[in-house]
């Protein structure tokens, strides 16, 4: 007990590139903040387009988000417990978008899912169903990009969570899909909502997949980076306001959903 | 391109349409320039940024300058003009700019970055569809050049260039001449992402620069309107006055506006300025 304080007190060598990895982290969001022109904000804000904006961009990052949820939690369950043979592989390929080049994700995307592509081409010939160009293909490169986050985080959760549970939930005779749900879940519930709210974030953010195979038109898939960078080309002003209100919407979202839902698991 | 000869003949009446015959010699010009062959004292790196349109033949100049000038080595950004603008006024370490309109290069001149920048090509608008042409994009029958209303069927999916970059504020006025404000489905970043999504199958139709289709060749159709033959974007090149290499980059401006350089800018489909 008498080593306790010592351990949180910060050792000199780590303190000072502590220190200047905060200002490096935190001076170009002061920096942004410097910059706003908070006397043209009200018009700004009232500019055709940015609510447009920001509206889909919060829709289609929420829709991400409960797709990979819907499509992560369950492979991740299959990563961190299952001992088939090939797992390891498995990992390393659905965590590709992680380190791949969103461009470059686009591209893909629009290989497989675009008109020409190998089942976009089929579902164009069968239903009619065209997705590049649409909110659906934003919702599509956004999951694409951020369902990663969120299965590492969930598979993190699983590997450490407690198998005894589980363990005693199976001889009081419950089911594995019983065990799962009632069992397993709550368990992981912390990881699963850290995981969903960096992925939610990560949706928020897409760029590069995004204006590659969604296009860029208001209203159905130009998003909040997307009308950034835009502006940036021609009004840099406007691009500082929609950046400070992308920067307002991801800090109040982040801290709201850390007091409601996360508790400690987050925080 | 040559094993399309309908597409060719569009091409040649967009250029002929136009006024003026690519590959005229303008008079006077001077085969020896400051950037002739050999020139003593061009060394170091030069920094280029240019529009996107102006990638296949700035790269041709660009090794011509580096071969009469072994100690040089050209350097080249390729991106959207306003990107380029941006990234000028904001300090970005370069010799010479050269953008796709007058407009992103005033916004450079009114910050004192450069002076002088001088009209060098222009470039006209053509409609290109992918190489199968599914939907049957044709020529309406009567001669003459068609609207570009007359050739976008309704339903057809379209891309051209956000307004905020030169090829899409050129996109908007002539899409506006032809009654089709509301025709695009997607505002790309580029000329040359508009292309691309062309080329790709992923839309039906794209409007593009004439050096662009020639870019492309067989990859896509293209044809000629009227609405693009009355608007053209002029591009202009200047020596940055901040620049760290301003005589390799006096040398490239000279070379663009050589003989030689008219004549490679002509071979990739620019025409010459009014």
């Amino acid at each position: 007990m008498s080593r306790a304080p010592d351990r949180t007190r910060v050792p000199a060598p780590l303190l000072v590139p502590a220190a200047l990895a905060v200002v490096f982290l935190v001076l170009p969001l002061g920096g942004l903040l410097v910059r706003t022109p908070w006397s043209e904000l009200g018009a700004q804000l009232a500019a055709p387009g940015v609510g447009e904006a920001l509206r889909l961009s919060l829709v289609s990052a929420t829709l991400a988000t409960g797709l990979s949820l819907l499509l992560g939690v369950p492979l991740a369950w299959v990563l961190a417990r299952s001992r088939a043979r090939g797992r390891t592989v498995l990992r390393a390929l659905v965590t590709v978008p992680l380190v791949l080049p969103p461009v470059v994700g686009g591209v893909a995307l629009f290989l497989v899912l675009g008109r020409q592509g190998i089942v976009g081409s089929w579902l164009d010939d069968a239903f009619g169903v065209t997705i590049p160009f649409t909110t659906t293909a934003v919702v599509i490169a956004e999951t694409f990009v951020a369902m990663p986050f969120l299965v590492i985080s969930v598979e993190g959760a699983l590997r450490a969570a407690d198998g005894r549970f589980e363990d005693v939930a199976a001889t009081l005779g419950a089911g594995r899909w019983t065990t799962f749900r009632r069992v397993t879940l709550p368990l992981v519930a912390p990881g699963v909502a850290a995981g969903a709210v960096l992925c939610w974030a990560r949706a928020l953010g897409e760029f590069g997949a995004t204006i590659t195979f969604a296009g860029n038109f208001p209203g159905t898939t130009q998003t909040m980076p997307l009308a950034v960078y835009l502006a940036l080309q021609r009004d840099p002003d406007a691009a500082i306001v929609l950046s400070v209100v992308l920067l307002a919407v991801s800090l109040a979202t982040l801290l709201l959903l850390r007091d409601r839902w996360l508790g400690r698991g987050f925080a | 391109m040559r094993r399309r000869p309908a597409a060719l003949l569009v091409l040649g009446l967009v250029l002929s349409g136009c006024g003026s015959t690519v590959g005229d010699a303008p008079p006077g010009a001077a085969e020896e320039g400051p950037a002739g062959p050999g020139d003593p004292g061009i060394t170091g790196t030069l920094t280029v940024l240019a529009a996107a349109s102006l990638t296949d033949v700035f790269a041709v100049l660009g090794e011509q300058l580096e071969a009469a000038n072994p100690q040089l080595e050209v350097r080249f950004s390729f991106a959207g003009s306003s990107a380029l603008a941006a990234q000028v006024l904001q300090g970005a370490p370069a010799d010479v700019l050269a953008t796709a309109d007058e407009a992103q290069m005033a916004r450079v001149e009114e910050a004192a970055l450069v002076e002088g920048a001088v009209v060098f090509a222009e470039n006209a608008l053509m409609l290109a569809v992918p190489a199968d042409n599914p939907d049957g994009v044709a020529l309406p029958g009567g001669g003459g050049t068609p609207s570009l209303a007359e050739l976008v069927p309704a339903d057809a999916t379209m891309a051209v260039c956000a307004p905020e970059v030169p090829c899409g504020a050129l996109s908007a006025a002539v899409l506006e001449a032809a009654g089709l404000t509301g025709a695009p489905d997607t505002y790309e970043d580029d000329v040359r992402a508009v292309l691309t999504k062309v080329q790709l199958g992923e839309v039906d139709a794209g409007l593009v620069y004439v050096s662009d289709v020639r870019s492309a060749g067989d990859s896509v159709l293209a044809f000629g309107f009227r609405e693009g033959i009355a608007a053209r974007n002029s591009f202009p090149i200047g020596v940055l006055e901040d620049a760290p290499n301003a005589a390799a980059g006096q040398a490239f401006v000279d070379l663009v506006r050589s003989e030689e350089g008219r004549q490679a800018l002509a071979d990739a489909g620019f025409l010459p300025p009014r």
